[in-house]
């Protein structure tokens, strides 16, 4: 119900516009030319229009943006200290050349939890009996680094990075040298790998 | 410089000249609040698609991961509940919201000439609308959605001439499963909202073209759009987002029942609210027997026919009041069907079994999400379901050992409800008006005794008659139709359990072996009635460090604490047991003893025990001679080593509970 003083103003504002009629064509808005009461009551119920309104539209946004960050809060990965066992000594090359291995782990992704499946691989290469890591995926934008038996070296497809075999950057736009990781001998002939990944792009290396 | 940028595009575009039209709209008679609807649903619809693409973001339609992806923006995402839970209640807004703007532009007879073909977009409009409904529906992949869009679906079946052809193509392939999923979504999140956005562009546009229709009598002058309507428009969007967010609150989102599952049945499965008077429509005795289609298609047909013909009938004066008698006609018997639809869900003959499926719905979906989020899903929820001893242990007790055993005192799976402090309040929770709104509503049907006794279950029903005093505890759960016949197997091997077995009383009570052979045995006649009726304080003593130690048997998950605390008179009671009390005379304990006649204590109650006493009673081990009607469930193959096992461990309690409470709140 409206009541009697918004009925006033409301004929005094539509005076200025038409009569009863189809809205065919628009038509001009009304000059204000009203009291001074009445023009603030409208300026301030066209202020509530605007903010009722931006105020019930944000509302599905906030919810959907809320969401949408989840990726950013933090999520407890699991316990371990973070070295899953990628294969045994005999199985590196003796004459110190690398080789790929895949690194086998749980892997939580999303609403799945999978257990043994690949979640990334590693190059193995003895350096005098001991063996290093590297990660295999190129520190500058994260394509997966060739090795390549017939130059001995390193290389990314993507953006023709060249890499040593200790993973020091021969020649290329990658910001840093390939990603080393911690190894572990476990058991006299497993060989653990601390395996992580790193943001591609910096020259500092720093955990994902 | 504001100024100036505004000219700029303005110049470009005519924005000024597009927002002046659009707001300076004439509306005859001035701003009125019943010409909100239309803006409401568009608000609603913008609300929709927001929520919906953000959805989309966390949702995989496949039908080992809609389930999955649901809960995990239910109950992980942060904000997912917020999100979910307001595409979710604006969608039951929306039916609420069209049915006002159809009626009020049929009450001011807005749908007559020129505004015909404006008229039947929104008709369209309405029936798309639905259609979002009914394919969201099935989305999360739930029991309830499940089983209820695999009814709807079915009724395309009945589509004369096409109807096989044009089921296998809506649910793409003979049976539910990736490409049901897959073809929903597509036209959920793309087919229809696109179809939708068509034809509200043209709505509108015809809207503006032809004006508004004033409601007639056109008391006051004519204002503008702009600001007065708006801002009625604007608090009537207000009030739907406040009255959704309430319930999004409420109810912490949205429901999500257990995961969808072919091989269970859902008594509880129903299409939402707004269908159920065409769901029970079909129920009416005309639709059998060949007839469903005339309930399912034709006349539901020929009723939006009528609706689209409107336009024509208003063209004359007793027309249009006929029209306006068929809207509410309609809305009167929808109401009357929507009502008797839920009257006999809550209070028909099979009420008991419907309110029942809701709580186990509720309870199984409750569990999946606990170890969903505790133990993640290797492979599908449903899974992880179908391997948790808690409820699926429960089912095959139900279904397998409940027509002799009982499990504090029914099948095992009844649903622990809210204690009833006083009758009137048990009177109250049975009464009808509860059953249709409460969540802990009581079915006459189900069981209740007093608060703390072990006294056997009676029916509600018969407890109000009664008229006993309370409290009492209450569970969802028929009273078995057959008395028990061999022991209540709740609290299997606990310390307790096993001192009322050695209480002669109990032991010939039907809560142990008063329905079996076993109450004319040795252990009755010549242990418990000739011995211990008679022992003394000492000797008592003893025979309860016998029950501890025999428990300790058991090694129980529940009494891991107390059995190591109490090693030392586990220590003495497999003293007592071995040496004082006598007992090896007939067990076996500790080594093989071919002379024995009872079960062999050894272990008595342990996981492995418990699994080879079910697969095979008969076993030398157990009762070779005097076994009374227990089936060997492993030799006859009537259980597998799983189910055996699930069984258990259920019985044993031994399963994975989460550390606090439920999941989500």
């Amino acid at each position: 119900m409206e009541n009697q003083e918004e009925n006033q103003i409301e004929s005094f504002d539509s005076a200025a516009g038409e009569s009863v009629g189809q809205a065919e064509e628009p038509v001009n808005p009304p000059e204000p030319g009203t009291p001074e009461s009445a023009g603030e009551r409208r300026g301030f119920i066209k202020f509530l229009c605007a903010f009722i309104g931006t105020l019930i539209s944000a509302v599905p946004f906030g919810a959907g943006v809320w969401s949408y960050f989840d990726p950013l809060a933090k999520r407890n990965k699991g316990g371990g200290d973070g070295f899953v066992m990628v294969t045994t000594l005999d199985a590196i090359p003796a004459d110190g050349s690398p080789a790929k291995f895949s690194v086998v782990a749980d892997k939580v992704d999303a609403w799945n939890r999978f257990s043994n499946v690949s979640i990334g691989a590693v190059y193995l290469r003895l350096v005098d009996g001991v063996p290093k890591a590297l990660h295999t995926v190129c520190p500058h934008l994260g394509c997966f680094v060739d090795y390549r038996p017939g130059n001995k070296d390193f290389f990314c497809p993507c953006h023709n990075s060249n890499f040593k075999l200790d993973g020091s950057l021969a020649v290329g736009v990658s910001p840093r040298r390939m990603d080393p990781l911690d190894i572990q001998i476990r058991n006299k002939t497993e060989v653990w790998v601390k395996f992580q990944n790193f943001q591609p792009g910096h020259s500092d290396r720093v955990p994902v | 410089m504001m100024k100036s940028l505004l000219d700029w595009i303005d110049h470009r575009t005519g924005i000024r000249q597009l927002t002046k039209s659009a707001l300076f709209e004439n509306i005859p008679g001035g701003s009125r609040w019943r010409y909100v609807w239309g803006s409401t649903l568009t608000f609603t619809i913008f609300v929709q698609f927001v929520t919906g693409v953000f959805l989309w973001m966390g949702y995989s339609a496949s039908s080992g991961d809609a389930w999955e992806s649901v809960n995990y923006i239910q109950n992980e995402m942060i904000g997912g509940w917020l999100l979910r839970g307001i595409h979710h209640w604006t969608a039951q807004f929306m039916p609420v919201l069209l049915l006002l703007h159809l009626m009020q532009v049929v009450i001011d007879g807005a749908y007559k000439a020129p505004r015909e073909v404006n008229y039947w977009f929104g008709v369209l409009l309405l029936l798309l609308v639905l259609a979002l409904s009914l394919t969201g529906y099935l989305l999360p992949w739930d029991q309830k959605g499940f089983w209820a869009t695999k009814v709807a679906t079915n009724l395309i079946n009945l589509v004369p001439f096409i109807g096989p052809e044009m089921q296998k193509l809506v649910i793409g392939g003979t049976e539910y499963g990736h490409h049901t999923l897959t073809r929903f979504f597509a036209l959920h999140a793309g087919v229809l909202p696109g179809m939708l956005v068509l034809l509200i562009v043209g709505h509108i546009y015809l809207f503006r073209r032809h004006g508004i229709t004033p409601a007639e009598p056109v008391a006051k002058r004519d204002a503008y759009f702009w600001p007065d309507q708006v801002f009625k428009d604007t608090v009537a969007c207000l009030a739907v987002m406040v009255a959704v967010l309430g319930f999004v609150l409420w109810v912490h989102g949205a429901h999500l029942g257990s995961p969808a599952d072919p091989s269970e049945p859902f008594s509880a499965a129903r299409p939402d609210w707004y269908f159920l008077f065409l769901f029970q429509f079909l129920k009416l005795p005309f639709f059998g027997e060949g007839n469903e289609v005339w309930g399912a298609i034709y006349i539901p047909g020929m009723a939006v026919g009528l609706i689209c013909l409107m336009p024509f009938i208003g063209r004359w004066k007793l027309g249009h009041v006929f029209n306006i008698g068929i809207i509410f006609v309609f809305l009167g018997g929808a109401g009357a069907l929507t009502y008797l639809a839920k009257q006999e869900d809550v209070a028909g003959p099979n009420s008991a079994r419907y309110l029942k499926a809701v709580l186990d719905d509720a309870r199984d979906g409750l569990r999946v999400t606990a170890l969903a989020m505790a133990r993640g899903i290797e492979s599908t929820a449903l899974s992880l379901l179908k391997d948790d001893p808690k409820t699926q242990g429960a089912r095959l007790f139900a279904q397998h050992c409940a027509s002799c055993h009982r499990y504090g005192g029914h099948d095992g799976l009844a649903v622990e409800l809210a204690k009833a402090g006083t009758l009137d309040e048990l009177g109250n929770r049975t009464g009808l008006t509860s059953r249709f709104f409460s969540g802990d509503a009581v079915h006459p049907d189900w069981l209740a005794r007093k608060s703390g006794t072990q006294d056997e279950w009676q029916t509600v029903r018969s407890l109000l008659q009664a008229k006993a005093e309370g409290p009492f505890d209450v569970i969802a759960s028929a009273k078995p139709e057959e008395a028990p016949e061999a022991p209540d197997l709740k609290g299997f091997a606990t310390r307790q359990w096993i001192r009322d077995l050695l209480d002669p009383d109990k032991f010939i009570s039907p809560r142990y072996f008063g329905g079996t052979a076993h109450k004319d045995g040795d252990m009755y006649k010549k242990f418990l009635n000739r011995k211990v009726r008679k022992y003394d304080a000492a000797e008592r003593k003893m025979l309860d460090a016998i029950a501890v130690a025999l428990s300790a048997q058991a090694k129980l998950p529940s009494q891991a604490a107390v059995d190591q605390a109490g090693a030392a008179l586990i220590r003495q009671g497999i003293k007592y047991l071995q040496d004082d009390i006598g007992c090896i005379d007939c067990h076996a304990f500790g080594e093989p003893d071919p002379d024995a006649v009872g079960p062999d204590l050894t272990g008595y109650g342990s996981r492995q025990w418990t699994i080879d006493f079910v697969k095979n009673p008969e076993h030398k081990k157990f009762y070779p001679e005097n076994n009374d009607r227990m089936p060997a469930f492993g030799v006859k193959k009537i259980l597998t080593d799983k189910e055996v096992g699930l069984i258990a461990d259920w019985l044993r309690v031994d399963y994975f509970e989460p550390p606090a409470a439920g999941p989500g709140h």
